[in-house]
């Protein structure tokens, strides 16, 4: 079966601009009487409730966290891309778009990466007038870096903290409405299933955490701004309580999940140092534009290393391989993500990998330590300058640019970057995957929306660094508090819901029943346990790289593992106190699931690209091998239980404005 | 008036209250140590006690004399009153292990405020009923200069500071001072919001000096006069 | 490594609360965070409730964590989060005091889990820049100084965990609220609204129950962020210079 995207007629620069002039409006005081369900407070959810409750809609807004200031987005690094070419370089909208689509290996909506571009400007200006304190120039005006897979320089940024101060915007602004009246917020409170009456999303089933009561609360549609799935690998950057509940209740009662085998694995992360490892530490990958990749070129050395007979600076430059600036010489080191990630698996694959574990490559910043101290001596008019002074001078260049991203790296790790290079590996960091929308961000569940990385939208198969800001914020102040219109503008005779239906009821009776259920097994296992096997399966068969052969192991591992959690689970605690353990299980509960139907995916698409790399497919060179004239589509599952297979339903992609090329950062 | 009640008892108000009455109170202690050095003069209390007679009988000093015990007054009644609600603010429950770290200022100093300005209250109102009082309730011999008679004050200044009990009692009550003072002179500026990367590092060492010097100036006179006076 | 750990159990609000203490084999290389799971881990097999405390993001930033350890919010470590905290500052036999924060404004609920929310209603109060979607001029069109726009950074880093009112002997809050004010002050977008927002900010905090800064600067000291009481000092002065200056209208 396929599905239509909803996308607008037109020229692709004119679809939204038209389509917005010509959009039904809900009119002001209907709009009082309409009550939007958001859940999520991260950059998506907080910047859409801000702006619907600015708007005039009554909102009631969700958060599992004790504030809406906590959500993940806090820990997004790098920057915000927008296309606004305040350097004069070549940006453009198109090219953002040019740039989306292609970094996305060609597996994203055009319609939508377009929009996304377009509306890039007005979320610098919006965070600008917020307060976001964006680096600036001497001249007082914003300043800009350059990111992974783009040529130009049109990343944002607020030092390594831009994910925080954009998020800190939208909570303000949210927290401006919640004082105005127009947004009710419900901290603590997790969202346990959709209500749905004749069809449409009309209500949630959310769980005081606190307390552990379980509440109905209806509205006339209800958002999704929940976040991404990365923890399914349980080692991931995402924060530990990140999960897929929301999404996967949304996807059991109907919901598409749409492209879930599209993970990104980030190339710079903080190496895995032993099996009590919690979660894994980006670095973010603005260190790319003056840290160079390498690995030594002799497994000798690399060997040497990983026993501590040698260390990186006993190698001489000659014999390290820097794999990114060999193979990728008009990008080196600042070839996309999903390229850089794969290339250091072959590295380390190969037996060159220079941690204990032989998990891990080089970060080097002493070229740039060089580069900055020289030239920061000849603009302190310094001659002649010595190796020593160089260094310092360099170093203060370096630690005002990454200080305290080099801070955090030798908290974790104990070692100094200034001296010794950084040792990364990839690491779990963003799922492209997510529910089906459609143009309006409207899943197939009508009043059903899905915005920020909980949607599939914008990303393809791979996401371009600070992009991931970009599409949140644009969608939760630019895009959904216009498409929610179109099916609002239906709804203004539909009166407030109550909440005491018969719907209502039977939704809360299974969650209540679901809980028991976890709570009574009673079993020898605890959570913790069951979700790191099921992140060893999905990392070790459906992580950086993938095969049938071993998809399909995956599948039957996973399926036992659903089983023996159902069995052994050990839940401690009671049902209505604050129970971290209880909430563990039903997300765990949901992440196996949606592990199999990633599976599922990867197994279905016999193709490489972006993030999705089957080993079956492979250019001659090792790169990514798209077959475009079978798998340019979306797929959109439909979930129909556990014992049955997901339905897979297509959205066909069509490309009018790029021409369909294979990848080249050579 | 009510912007002004809204300010007098919001939690900066109070602060401002504190850092105001304290400024006040620094200065006084400049004019009161000049004051008491007279003592040291070798003339048998003369400059002294005409000093005394000056500050008694100065209309304008008068004046500021009652502002001076309202400060004195406002000061310790507000401290305690803060003291009492920050001590409900951090709650029953205490922590176990206690280790309060500064930046800048002395962490003892600054957490003991309360206790510090409590014992200086008690050595005030001592010292007060000792010199003060008496003084007030004519208890005092008379001395005349120049056909002046004027209160012998430095008589019963003396004949206190001959006793080694009252002189340990004042050079100690001076310890606290000095420590109330060394978090207090910057604390009252910053209350002030008188933070400024180049100045403030010039006031903290004013206020060093000024915290050591003053009470080491006061102590000095019970000292000297015990052990060379006699 | 061998450690003995005195934790803070606390089942409810209500109940009272005692330490208790436990033993725990770790690994230098560990996390604070992951020390605790791996107790966590072990009373879970001995099937008996594991020690509540938040966290989330586990790379300093989210401000969900904030342990008191040994006496120090965030523990030993200088402008590190309780979960940036690493075992290699401890030896082997080491004893360590867990205790959740203390304040009034931050009531226990369980354990070493605390309640925030006074934090919530003091931004609610006023500690943003009143502007809709959609009313924002060019992000060029006001040239901001790097210095000014350094300092505002340097305030808008506070990730509100609260350390600051955890650290201070009278749990004033003036360090977090100092620090918005500072930073959407220091801003030209936000000096609009700079003494109103000072206005209700301060009250709503005074509302809250925090106590009354008495500038100790154990708060700065503790401080994950290092964030300055410079802040403090200017929130000071808007509160003042709002006070005597033409009248605010706060809600």
């Amino acid at each position: 079966m396929s599905l239509d995207g909803k996308v607008p007629s037109g020229s692709l620069a004119e679809k939204w601009t038209r389509y917005r002039g010509t959009m039904n409006l809900v009119a002001p005081n209907n709009k009082r009487r309409i009550e939007v369900i958001v859940v999520g407070t991260g950059l998506a959810g907080a910047s859409a409730a801000a702006t619907l409750g600015e708007l005039g809609y009554k909102v009631k807004c969700f958060t599992f966290h004790d504030s809406p200031r906590r959500a993940h987005s806090i820990a997004a690094q790098g920057g915000i891309n927008a296309a606004k070419n305040y350097q004069n370089d070549g940006d453009s909208v198109y090219r953002l778009f040019y740039d989306t689509i292609k970094g996305g290996d060609y597996r994203s909506r055009e319609a939508n990466v377009h929009r996304l571009a377009e509306v890039s400007r007005n979320i610098i200006d919006q965070a600008v007038a917020q307060g976001v304190p964006f680096a600036r120039e001497y001249g007082g005006l914003l300043a800009n870096r350059s990111f992974g897979g783009v040529q130009v320089s049109r990343t944002f940024y607020a030092r390594g903290q831009t994910g925080q101060q954009l998020l800190l915007g939208a909570y303000q602004s949210l927290s401006r409405q919640i004082s105005l009246g127009n947004v009710e917020m419900y901290n603590r409170h997790e969202m346990m299933d959709v209500v749905m009456i004749d069809g449409k999303a009309r209500g949630i089933i959310a769980r005081n955490l606190l307390t552990g009561e379980l509440q109905r609360h209806a509205g006339h549609c209800v958002v999704l701004a929940t976040g991404g799935y990365g923890n399914v690998f349980y080692l991931s950057t995402n924060a530990m309580m990140s999960n897929t509940t929301a999404a996967w209740r949304a996807t059991r009662k109907g919901a598409y999940m749409a492209n879930p085998c599209f993970t990104q694995i980030h190339p710079t992360c903080i190496p895995q140092s032993g099996d009590y490892q919690s979660k894994l530490t980006l670095m973010s990958e603005s260190l790319r534009n003056d840290g160079r990749v390498w690995v030594p070129r002799s497994k000798e050395d690399a060997k040497a290393i990983q026993e501590g007979r040698k260390t990186a600076n006993d190698i001489p430059d000659a014999d390290r391989y820097y794999y990114l600036e060999e193979r990728y010489p008009a990008f080196g080191n600042l070839v996309p993500r999903d390229v850089a990630s794969r290339a250091a698996k072959v590295a380390c694959d190969d037996g060159l990998g220079v941690a204990p574990t032989g998990l891990a490559v080089y970060l080097d910043f002493a070229s740039a330590i060089e580069r900055y101290g020289k030239s920061a001596a000849n603009s302190k008019g310094i001659h002649n300058p010595d190796a020593a002074m160089i260094t310092k001078l360099g170093e203060a260049v370096v630690e005002e640019k990454y200080g305290n991203l080099f801070e955090m790296y030798e908290k974790i790790t104990g070692e100094n970057p200034y001296k010794m290079p950084m040792k990364i590996y990839p690491a779990v960091h963003y799922t492209m995957g997510g529910l089906w929308v459609d143009y309006n961000l409207e899943t197939n569940i009508p009043g059903l929306f899905a915005i920020g990385e909980c949607n599939f939208s914008d990303h393809g198969a791979n996401r371009l660094g600070a992009s991931a800001l970009m599409q949140g914020l644009a969608d939760g102040y630019f895009v959904l508090p216009y498409t929610i219109g179109q099916f609002l503008s239906h709804e203004i005779r539909t009166p407030m819901f109550d909440s005491n239906t018969a719907e209502f009821e039977a939704a809360e009776k299974a969650v209540q029943e679901r809980l028991e259920g976890f709570m009574n097994v009673k079993g020898s296992q605890s959570v913790e346990s069951f979700h790191r096997r099921l992140g060893k399966i999905m990392w070790e068969y459906c992580g950086m790289a993938r095969n049938a052969e071993g998809l399909q192991k995956a599948r039957t591992m996973i399926k036992e593992l659903r089983e023996e959690f159902y069995k052994d689970v050990f839940v401690p605690g009671g049902m209505n106190d604050y129970n971290p353990e209880l909430e563990k299980a039903h997300r765990v509960a949901d992440f196996i699931e949606l592990g199999e139907l990633m599976v599922v995916d990867a197994l279905d698409r016999n193709e490489s690209c972006g993030g999705h790399f089957r080993e079956e497919y492979k250019t001659e060179e090792g790169e990514a091998l798209r077959d475009d004239a079978n798998y340019t589509y979306v797929s959109a599952w439909e979930y129909t239980g556990w014992d049955t297979d997901p339905v897979l339903h297509k959205e066909e992609l069509t490309f009018e404005n790029v021409e369909l090329k294979t990848r080249s950062y050579k | 008036m009510s912007w002004f009640s809204n300010f007098l008892t919001s939690s900066i108000g109070r602060k401002v209250i504190m850092s105001l009455t304290g400024l006040f109170l620094i200065t006084f202690l400049v004019i009161h140590l000049i004051g008491n050095l007279q003592l040291l003069n070798p003339d048998d209390g003369m400059s002294f006690n005409i000093y005394a007679y000056f500050m008694t009988h100065n209309p304008l000093i008068k004046t500021v004399s009652y502002l001076l015990y309202a400060s004195i007054l406002i000061h310790a009644v507000q401290g305690w009153m803060l003291w009492s609600k920050n001590r409900k603010a951090r709650g029953g429950q205490r922590y176990a292990v206690k280790n309060t770290r500064a930046v800048g200022t002395n962490s003892f100093a600054a957490s003991n405020m309360g206790w510090l300005g409590t014992i200086i209250f008690i050595f005030l109102v001592i010292h007060m009923y000792q010199f003060w009082l008496q003084m007030k309730l004519g208890n005092t011999p008379m001395v005349t200069y120049d056909g002046n008679e004027v209160k012998d004050l430095y008589t019963i200044v003396a004949d206190a500071y001959s006793n080694i009990g009252y002189v340990i009692f004042y050079v100690v009550s001076m310890v606290v001072v000095a420590y109330h003072l060394l978090h207090g002179f910057q604390s009252a500026f910053q209350t002030l919001g008188l933070n400024h990367r180049k100045y403030t590092p010039f006031i903290k060492g004013v206020g060093l000096v000024y915290s050591i010097l003053i009470p080491l100036g006061f102590a000095i006179i019970p000292l000297y006069m015990y052990f060379m006076m006699q | 490594m061998k450690l003995t750990l005195k934790i803070w159990r606390q089942k409810s609000p209500k109940d009272k609360g005692r330490f208790e203490t436990y033993q725990v084999e770790a690994n230098p290389h560990m996390s604070f965070l992951e020390m605790l799971d791996v107790l966590n881990e072990e009373l879970i097999s001995k099937k008996e409730e594991p020690v509540a405390f938040e966290h989330d993001c586990r790379e300093g930033i989210c401000g969900t964590c904030g342990l008191v350890i040994d006496g120090q919010p965030h523990g030993p470590s200088q402008g590190t989060t309780t979960c940036q905290l690493h075992m290699r500052h401890y030896k082997d036999g080491d004893t360590i005091v867990i205790e959740p924060y203390r304040g009034s404004a931050f009531p226990v609920f369980k354990d070493l889990a605390v309640d925030r929310s006074a934090f919530d209603r003091i931004i609610q109060a006023g500690g943003y820049i009143s502007v809709n979607t959609g009313q924002a001029q060019d992000g060029n069109a006001i040239p901001i100084e790097k210095e000014q726009s350094a300092r505002a950074f340097d305030a808008a880093a506070c990730i509100g965990c609260g350390a600051c009112v955890a650290a201070c002997p009278n749990a004033s809050a003036m360090l977090f609220v100092s620090a918005k004010a500072s930073h959407l002050a220091l801003l030209p977008q936000g000096e609009v609204e700079s003494k109103r927002r000072a206005q209700a900010m301060v009250k709503q905090m005074d509302l809250e129950g925090f106590g009354m800064c008495s500038n100790v600067t154990a708060c700065e000291a503790e401080c994950p962020k290092e964030i300055s009481v410079e802040n403090i000092a200017r929130l000071n002065r808007e509160f003042l210079s709002s006070t005597l200056g033409t009248e605010v209208k706060v809600g």
